[in-house]
């Protein structure tokens, strides 16, 4: 995304950009929600990733051995290095289930899963083309992790899925979330606790998970609280890359200290980072970094020409939400503004409602996936959405009550 | 909105956090804890003044972080603040309740 924005702002005959990527395959990671389900199949959620890379851009596909950022250079796996003017690092987060205990252990893609990865949903998916019924439980191990919603809607969808196999009544389903309440904004969790009820979705809060019992099928959290499952559906510790931490460049959880606005990294002038690898108070999510794109490509050109750069980013997300049954939710919120009701991308027109389910919605996120693989990779801006969140058309006085 | 505490006025959110930390005293972190049913130890302290401490550096708060301090592990940390742990300590230290981001 930032090569197919910078390809088009940099001289050619100054700049040379390279992209290094361990991986060959480009996953479509919004639907690894939909593939357990097989909603999607597993040839829709992936494809090859040198398809998306532009022309004049080198792609290396090897695994970084260390970003020497003292000395401006990269150190590639087989020993090669490559020095750099600026750094953009993009290292996502990736799941840590080992970090629990009893977590990745012989039950592991038995009766515990997670869907975040390819390999994980797809064996969800095996699961539960078999699955008898049982106690369902849908679990987070701690924040932050990427797509916050997902879980919820996993439990949404899960809802649908064993209504429509006619076994709705043979499944116990319970969410269980470290955070207070199953949204993770006070004003959302007020608007759609409803949904919860209505689906007859048990929950558990402020629960802190301190290891699975895979033996007696429960996990247990801190205060001793436990709860019993059949199938085990969990979102892990989810931590940056392994190389941040090699490195010398992250977090207690291997992400890049970032500043918020500029996206400019605290370590180093000339080292940026964008999407998941940062620790920047937003959402993990696509469209955050899609966001973060358009202002990083403005600030990496003002850095080059040694001008202030400038703290536009806001933190702003746009997610749609599945709730099941063909229906979702859209939200739309930045770092002060949680989401709120109104409409989108057209004040006072719509045609999306935002934190109201409908059909539309859930058409928008359906569509999502050309968009993404279309518009998004290619760097391609999106009409009518503003990389900062847009005040207009939405019912704000709700946030002062 | 405000608040009787200890003699004093102060003001706090809905949900009983200080919303103004400069108006915090110990007399008034031990009558939040009177009221969250916790009566406070030295222990109590001692992890209250590392939380003090992280705040003083804008670094967020999390049970990872606990994990790590080197100050108390994570089942003393439920033993000493019952239910919450970081729900209950914040709000008795008097900073906001830690933020989870969406």
């Amino acid at each position: 995304m930032m090569a197919n924005h910078l390809v088009k702002k940099l001289p050619k005959k100054e700049w040379d950009i390279t992209i290094v990527d361990q991986y060959k395959t480009h996953y479509y990671q919004p639907g690894f929600l939909f593939l357990p389900f097989d909603i999607y199949t597993t040839k829709q959620v992936k494809k090859n990733g040198e398809k998306f890379i532009p022309k004049r851009v080198r792609y290396v596909q090897e695994k970084i051995d260390l970003i020497q950022h003292e000395d401006n250079k990269v150190i590639l796996e087989k020993g090669k290095e490559l020095p750099y003017d600026v750094l953009i690092v993009a290292t996502g987060t990736k799941i840590a289930p080992e970090e629990i205990e009893g977590m990745k252990g012989p039950k592991w893609y038995k009766n515990i899963f997670d869907f975040y990865t390819y390999e994980g949903a797809k064996a969800l998916r095996n699961k539960l083309r078999e699955w008898k019924g049982g106690k369902l439980v849908v679990h987070i191990t701690e924040m932050p992790i990427k797509c916050p919603v997902a879980p919820l809607e996993f439990a949404f969808l899960a809802d649908s899925f064993f209504k429509n196999k006619g076994m709705r009544d043979k499944v116990d389903i319970t969410f269980v979330t470290p955070l207070s309440g199953a949204f993770t904004k006070p004003k959302a969790t007020e608007a759609l606790h409803y949904l919860l009820e209505e689906k007859g979705i048990k929950e558990v809060t402020d629960f802190n998970i301190e290891r699975v019992d895979y033996e007696n099928n429960k996990i247990i959290d801190y205060g001793d609280t436990e709860v019993e499952y059949d199938l085990l559906v969990t979102v892990p510790t989810n931590i940056g890359d392994a190389v941040i931490e090699r490195s010398a460049m992250g977090d207690d959880l291997n992400f890049v200290p970032t500043n918020k606005g500029t996206l400019q990294t605290l370590q180093h002038e000339n080292i940026f980072a964008i999407g998941d690898a940062t620790n920047l108070p937003a959402s993990k999510a696509g469209s955050v970094a899609h966001f973060e794109a358009e202002i990083l490509t403005e600030n990496i050109l003002r850095y080059i020409n040694n001008e202030p750069l400038k703290e536009d980013f806001d933190g702003h997300a746009n997610c749609f939400i599945e709730t099941g049954n063909g229906k979702a939710l859209l939200i739309d919120f930045n770092y002060t503004h949680e989401p709120v009701e109104g409409t989108f991308p057209f004040p006072g027109v719509g045609p999306l409602q935002l934190l109201k389910e409908s059909r539309s919605n859930h058409m928008g996120k359906m569509a999502f996936r050309w968009v993404y693989w279309n518009m998004l990779i290619k760097g391609v801006h999106i009409p009518f959405v503003s990389a900062t969140m847009s005040e207009k058309g939405k019912h704000l006085e709700t946030l002062n009550q | 909105m405000r608040k009787l505490i200890a003699h004093t006025e102060i003001e706090v959110n809905e949900e009983g956090y200080l919303t103004d930390f400069s108006q915090w005293t110990k007399e008034i972190g031990e009558c939040i804890a009177d009221e969250n049913g916790v009566c406070l130890t030295d222990r109590h302290w001692e992890v209250i003044s590392y939380i003090h401490e992280k705040h003083n550096k804008d670094e967020p708060l999390s049970i990872r972080g606990i994990k790590k301090s080197g100050v108390i592990d994570v089942k003393e940390f439920y033993s000493l603040f019952p239910g919450g742990p970081l729900k209950k300590a914040t709000m008795i230290a008097g900073i906001p309740k830690p933020k989870s981001c969406i």
